[in-house]
C-alpha cells in the first residue's frame, strides 16, 4: 500500500488508488501515479459532474460535433461549420492573475484551431471581488491584462463577455475564456490516433517544469499556503502559438496529417492517452526526444508538465517530411517523439527504459464516477423573505447611484484594451446585446453572447440556470438571431458538500429545461468546481454561451435610440420583482430575495416576436431589460444612441415606483421603431400574446420618466453618462 | 484601368495582413499577394505594404526585429527608387526602426492597449497616400496598439513639419487638434508621417478597418484609393 502522504498530494483516494491497481495488474510507480492523479483529476474527468451532465440535450440536425472532443461544432450553412467553447482558469488567475487568464486564452484558442478552424472571436466572463478592496483590483488589472495581452498578440478579437463584481469572488475569482472559429465543414481534424506504426510529432514550445500539477490545483479548494502554488500556474507566449496556428492551419489545409490535440491541461500525458483512447489504440513515446528547455528533467516532470503552445499529432509515414519542414518555416520545433500502436497502452521510455506501461482505458475511461450526496441548504427558501424596504425619496439620486454600480456602468475602459476590430468582422461593436460578427462575402454573420446571474442562482438555482438561458437568447434576438448551440462553464464550490451538489443539480436541471424548450444543443463545456478558500464557496456560476445565427447581418441592429420622435415600446410585461436586484443589491445592501420568476415558452414567443419584427425590418432598435431593470435599460438605449439623444416614458401602475423601475422581471425587451410601423409591430406581438405596450418617445437632452402622472426621474442626459462613463475608471484611478 | 500590384508582407506575428489583403483584393478589386519576410522577391508589386500585428511578438521594441527579416534587403532598395510603401500600425514601427521614417514609438501616455475610433486631419493632400482627401478633411479610422505615442527630437519635429511631412494628426471630430483627442500622447498629435521623398508613408491607425461602411466607417478606403489615383494620374 502506497503512503497516504503521497496519495494526498495526488488528490486521490485510498479507494481510487485501490481501483487502479486492480485495472493496471500492479502497483503504478511515481509517473503512472502522477499521471493518474491528472487524469482522474476532476477538472480532467468530471467524476462528480459526469452523471448530472448527462440531462442536458445534446443532439440536433446541425450537430456536427457534440460534447467530448475538444470543442463543439454546428453547422452553420454554406459548408461552413462554428467550432466553440468555453473553459475556466479559474485557480491560476486567482495564484497569478496576468499569466492564468493569458494562459486560459491560450488554451481555448488551441482547443479551436486544433480542429481545424481559424479562430475569429473570444469572450470572456469575468468575476471579481469588490474593486474597492486593493487585492481585488490588482487581480481585475492582472486578468484584463492577460487577457489582452495575449488576445491581441494572436490577432484574434475579444468581442465582448461580462464581469461582476461581488464578495462572493474575493477569494475565488473566476475567468471563464470562450473562443469561436470558423472552418469548411468537411474539413475539420480530431484527436485520433490511426495507423499502427505511424509517427506521433510534438510540434511547438519547448517542454519545461512550469503547470505541474495545475489540472490537480484546479481540483481542490484553496487553503493558506497559496504562494506556495505559484509554479503550478503556466506562463505563455502568445507571439509562439500565433506560429502554432498558423503552421498548424497550413499543414491541416494541405491535409498532411492524421489526428491532433493541442497540449493542454495534463500536457503529454492527456494528449497521447485520449489520442489513443479515441481510436482504440495504444502510442509508444520516447522521452529523451521531447524538446526541453530545462536540465534534469525527470519522467514525472515531463508527462505532467503544462508548459504551452505545444500540438500533439499523428501524421502519415509519407507526409512527415512535408509537415516538418513547415514547422521549421514557422520556426517551431517538430520532432517525431514516437508512434501509434495498436495495444491499447500507453508505453513511454526514458534513458532506453521502460518508465510507464498502462492501458489507455483505465486512465480515459474508467474514473470512477459519482454520484455525490445532495441537500437543500439551510438559506434556501429563507433567504426568499424579503423585509419591507424604505422607498428613495430622490429616485433621481438613486438612478445616478445605480448607473455608478461597477456592475452597470460603462465598460468602455476594459474593453478597449482588447482589440476588438482585428480581422475586420466585427460588425456590433461591445456594449450592445451581443456580439455580431460578418462572415467574409457571404450576408450571414455570427452573433454570440455570454451570461450567467449568479445571485439569481443562488436564491434559486433552477430558476437561475433557466434565466441564464434565456437571457443568453434573449440577447441574441435583440441583435437579430437565432441561437445554434450552448457551450457552458460551470463554477461552483466544493463537491463534496452537498449544499454544492444541489446547487449543481439544480442548476444543470434549469440549464436542460431552457435549452429543450429553445431548442438548442449543448455541445460542450467545462465543469470548475472547486472554487472555495478556507471553506467559503462562491455563489454558483453558471456561464453560458450561445452562439446565434444572423441570417442577414445588414439587418442587425444595436440597443441605442437611432431618430428623435420615435416611438418606445416595451415587448413584455413589468412586475413587482425586487429579489436578487442590483437596486437591492446596491443601494439597501441585501442579496435576497426571491429570483425573478420565468416562463420559458413565454420568454420564447418574445424571442420570435423580436425576430420577426427585425428580419421585416420594422425595429430601429432593441435593447433587452436584465440588471437594474427598465430604468438602468433605458439609460443604456440613451447612451448607446449616436447624439446621446434622451426619452420620456409615461408609466402606469399600481405598484411602487421602485419596483417599476429596477425590478429585474425576465421576458422584457424596450424596441424603437418608425411610427408608420407601430400597427404591424403590435400585430406580430399580439398573434404570439406578447404583452406590448408604448411607453414613450425618444428625444431631448433628458431622461424623463412619469409614473401615474407623477415625475419621478428627469437626469440631464449629460450628467447621467457622466457617472456611467466614469465609475469604472474613477475605480481604478485612471483618465 | 488596368490593377495594380500590392505586395503585403508577412512576418512572423503579423495579425492585419489577412483584413490587408481582403480590403486590397476583394474590396478594392486590385491584384493582391502575400510577401514572406524570409524570401529575397518583392514580385514586381507597384506598391508594398507593411501590416499591423505583432511581429516577433513585439520582442525587444516594437518591429526591432522585423528590420533584420531578408526581405528588408529588398524593401530598402525599393524605397530608395522612390516606389510606394506604406507602413500600418506595426508597419509604420518597422520603418522607424528601418530609418526609412524619422522619430520613435513610445508606450501610449495612458500605459495602455487602445482599441477604438478616432478622428484624423488630413494635413496634406500631395502625397500619394492622401490625393483623394480634401484639405483638412476629417476621417474617423481606428487605432489598436499599445506603442502608439510618436517622439522625435525638437531638430527632427522642426524638419518634419518644415518640410509637410505631417500627413494626419489625431483631431476631434471637427478637425480641431486637442489635447484631448491626441488619446496615445504623440507629440504634434502625428498619427501619420511621410518621408522626404513623399514615398513612404507610415500611420499608426488602421485604414483597412475603416473600409467597409458595415464595420463603422469606410473613410479609411481613401488611403487606397488615393494610391490606385496616383497611378493611374502616372500612366
Amino acid at each position: 500500500m502506497i503512503a497516504k502522504k503521497i496519495l494526498e498530494e495526488h488528490s486521490l483516494t485510498e479507494k481510487e488508488y485501490e481501483r487502479i491497481v486492480e485495472l493496471i495488474g500492479k502497483d503504478p510507480n511515481i509517473t503512472e501515479l502522477g499521471i493518474f492523479s491528472l487524469m482522474w483529476s476532476e477538472h480532467c474527468s468530471y467524476k462528480s459532474s459526469k452523471i448530472h451532465l448527462q440531462k442536458l440535450p445534446v443532439t440536433g440536425k446541425n450537430v456536427i460535433q457534440g460534447p467530448g472532443e475538444n470543442a463543439g461544432i454546428i453547422d452553420i450553412g454554406d459548408g461552413l461549420a462554428a467550432v466553440f467553447k468555453i473553459e475556466s482558469h479559474n485557480h491560476p488567475s486567482f495564484i497569478e492573475p496576468y499569466q492564468g487568464a493569458a494562459t486560459g486564452v491560450g488554451g481555448i484558442l488551441r482547443d479551436i484551431f486544433t480542429m481545424g478552424a481559424r479562430p475569429i472571436a473570444l469572450m470572456d466572463a469575468l468575476r471579481f471581488g469588490p474593486v474597492t478592496v486593493p487585492k481585488n483590483k490588482s487581480i481585475t488589472e492582472g486578468v484584463i491584462s492577460g487577457i489582452a495581452g495575449y488576445g491581441n498578440c494572436m490577432g484574434v478579437p475579444t468581442v465582448g463577455g461580462d464581469i461582476y463584481f461581488n464578495k462572493s469572488y474575493t477569494l475565488n475569482p473566476l475567468v471563464n475564456a470562450f473562443c469561436l472559429g470558423i472552418c469548411e465543414k468537411d474539413k475539420i481534424f480530431y484527436a485520433k490516433a490511426e495507423g499502427e506504426g505511424n509517427p506521433v510529432l510534438y510540434v511547438g514550445s519547448k517542454t519545461g517544469r512550469d503547470g505541474i500539477h495545475g489540472a490537480t490545483m484546479a481540483s481542490a479548494e484553496f487553503g493558506e499556503n497559496l504562494e506556495e502554488k505559484r509554479p503550478n500556474v503556466q506562463v505563455g507566449d502568445p507571439f509562439k502559438e500565433k506560429l502554432l496556428l498558423e503552421a498548424c492551419l497550413e499543414v491541416m489545409a494541405k491535409n498532411l496529417i492524421i489526428g491532433i490535440q493541442d497540449m493542454g491541461a495534463a500536457g503529454l500525458t492527456c494528449s497521447t492517452t485520449e489520442m489513443a483512447s479515441n481510436s482504440n489504440s495504444g502510442i509508444e513515446i520516447d522521452l529523451d526526444l521531447i524538446p526541453q528547455r530545462e536540465e534534469g528533467m525527470t519522467p514525472y516532470e515531463i508527462m505532467l508538465s503544462e508548459s504551452q503552445e505545444r500540438m500533439l499529432l499523428v501524421a502519415k509515414k509519407e507526409t512527415v517530411k512535408e509537415v516538418q519542414e513547415i514547422y521549421a518555416k514557422w520556426d517551431l520545433d517538430a520532432v517525431i517523439v514516437g508512434r501509434v500502436t495498436s495495444d491499447q497502452r500507453l508505453k513511454v521510455k526514458f534513458g532506453g527504459e521502460t518508465v510507464v506501461d498502462i492501458p489507455v482505458q483505465a486512465v480515459v475511461d474508467m474514473c470512477p464516477v459519482y454520484r455525490r450526496e445532495s441537500k437543500v441548504p439551510a438559506y434556501f427558501g429563507t433567504n426568499t423573505q424579503l423585509d419591507p424596504i424604505p422607498a428613495p425619496e430622490d429616485y433621481d439620486g438613486t438612478l445616478e447611484k445605480l448607473l455608478s454600480s461597477p456592475t452597470l456602468a460603462d465598460k468602455q475602459w476594459i474593453f478597449r484594451q482588447y482589440d476588438h476590430m482585428i480581422q475586420i468582422n466585427t460588425v456590433l461593436l461591445p456594449g450592445a446585446d451581443a456580439s455580431v460578427l460578418r462572415i467574409k462575402n457571404k450576408k450571414s454573420g455570427l452573433a454570440m453572447t455570454l451570461d450567467g446571474n449568479s445571485l439569481y442562482t443562488y436564491l434559486d438555482p433552477k430558476t437561475g440556470g433557466k434565466i441564464a438561458v434565456a437571457e443568453a437568447c434573449r440577447n441574441l434576438a435583440c441583435v437579430g438571431a437565432h441561437p445554434v448551440g450552448v457551450t457552458n462553464c460551470l463554477n461552483f464550490g466544493n463537491p463534496e458538500k452537498p449544499e454544492i451538489m444541489w446547487q449543481f443539480q439544480e442548476a444543470i436541471e434549469g440549464i436542460a429545461e431552457a435549452c429543450r424548450v429553445f431548442n438548442i444543443p449543448v455541445t460542450g463545456g467545462n465543469v470548475s468546481f472547486y472554487n472555495d478558500t478556507e471553506g467559503i464557496s462562491i455563489y454558483p456560476t453558471p456561464v453560458l454561451g450561445i452562439v446565434g445565427l444572423v441570417r442577414d447581418v445588414n439587418k442587425s441592429i444595436g440597443p441605442g435610440f437611432k431618430q428623435e420622435g420615435d416611438p418606445i415600446f416595451l415587448l413584455g410585461m413589468n412586475k413587482d420583482e425586487l429579489g436578487g436586484s442590483e437596486y437591492l443589491k446596491f443601494i439597501h445592501d441585501l442579496e435576497n430575495g426571491r429570483a425573478p420568476q420565468i416562463d420559458l415558452e413565454e420568454e420564447k414567443q418574445l424571442h420570435q416576436v423580436c425576430l420577426d419584427a427585425i428580419e421585416k425590418g420594422l425595429l430601429r432598435s432593441a435593447h433587452d431589460i436584465s440588471e437594474g431593470g427598465l430604468a438602468a435599460c433605458i439609460a443604456e438605449c440613451v447612451f448607446f444612441s449616436e447624439n446621446r439623444m434622451g426619452c420620456t416614458l409615461r408609466l402606469q401602475d399600481p405598484m411602487r415606483s421602485d419596483s417599476l423601475l429596477f425590478s429585474e422581471s425576465q421576458s422584457r425587451i424596450i424596441v424603437t421603431a418608425e411610427q408608420g410601423n407601430k400597427d404591424v409591430l403590435i400585430q406580430i406581438a399580439r398573434q404570439r400574446n406578447v404583452p406590448i405596450q408604448e411607453i414613450g418617445r425618444t428625444g431631448g437632452k433628458s431622461i424623463t420618466i412619469y409614473h401615474n402622472r407623477d415625475k419621478i426621474v428627469d437626469l440631464s442626459v449629460e450628467k447621467a453618462y457622466t457617472i456611467w462613463k466614469q465609475a469604472i475608471p474613477d475605480h481604478f484611478q485612471i483618465q | 484601368m488596368s490593377k495594380l500590384k500590392f505586395g503585403i508582407v508577412v512576418f512572423p506575428g503579423s495579425n492585419c495582413d489577412h483584413d490587408t489583403y481582403h480590403v486590397l483584393k476583394d474590396v478594392c478589386g486590385q491584384d493582391t499577394f502575400y510577401l514572406w519576410h524570409k524570401d529575397h522577391d518583392l514580385k514586381n508589386a507597384d506598391c508594398v505594404i507593411l501590416p499591423g500585428g505583432f511581429s516577433y511578438g513585439d520582442y525587444l521594441r516594437s518591429g526591432a526585429i522585423a528590420k533584420f527579416s531578408p526581405l528588408m534587403q529588398e524593401l530598402q532598395e525599393f524605397a530608395h527608387k522612390g516606389k510606394l510603401v506604406l507602413g500600418i500600425c506595426n508597419g509604420f514601427q518597422v520603418l522607424l526602426e528601418l530609418g526609412l521614417l524619422p522619430g520613435a514609438m513610445l508606450r501610449n501616455k495612458n500605459l495602455k492597449f487602445l482599441c477604438e475610433h478616432v478622428h484624423l486631419k488630413i494635413e496634406n493632400i500631395q502625397t500619394p497616400f492622401s490625393n483623394r482627401g480634401k484639405r483638412n478633411q476629417v476621417l474617423r479610422i481606428p487605432i489598436a496598439h499599445f506603442d502608439g505615442n510618436y517622439y522625435a527630437s525638437q531638430s527632427v519635429i522642426d524638419e518634419i513639419k518644415a518640410n509637410d511631412q505631417i500627413v494626419f494628426r489625431y483631431s476631434d471630430e471637427n478637425g480641431r487638434i486637442t489635447e484631448n483627442a491626441n488619446v496615445n500622447g504623440s507629440m504634434e498629435n502625428i498619427a501619420g508621417l511621410i518621408n522626404k521623398h513623399n514615398n513612404v508613408l507610415g500611420m499608426m491607425p488602421h485604414p483597412e478597418r475603416a473600409s467597409e461602411s458595415l464595420l463603422g466607417s469606410d473613410d479609411g478606403r481613401i488611403i487606397f484609393e488615393s494610391i490606385i489615383h496616383h497611378f493611374a494620374n502616372i500612366r
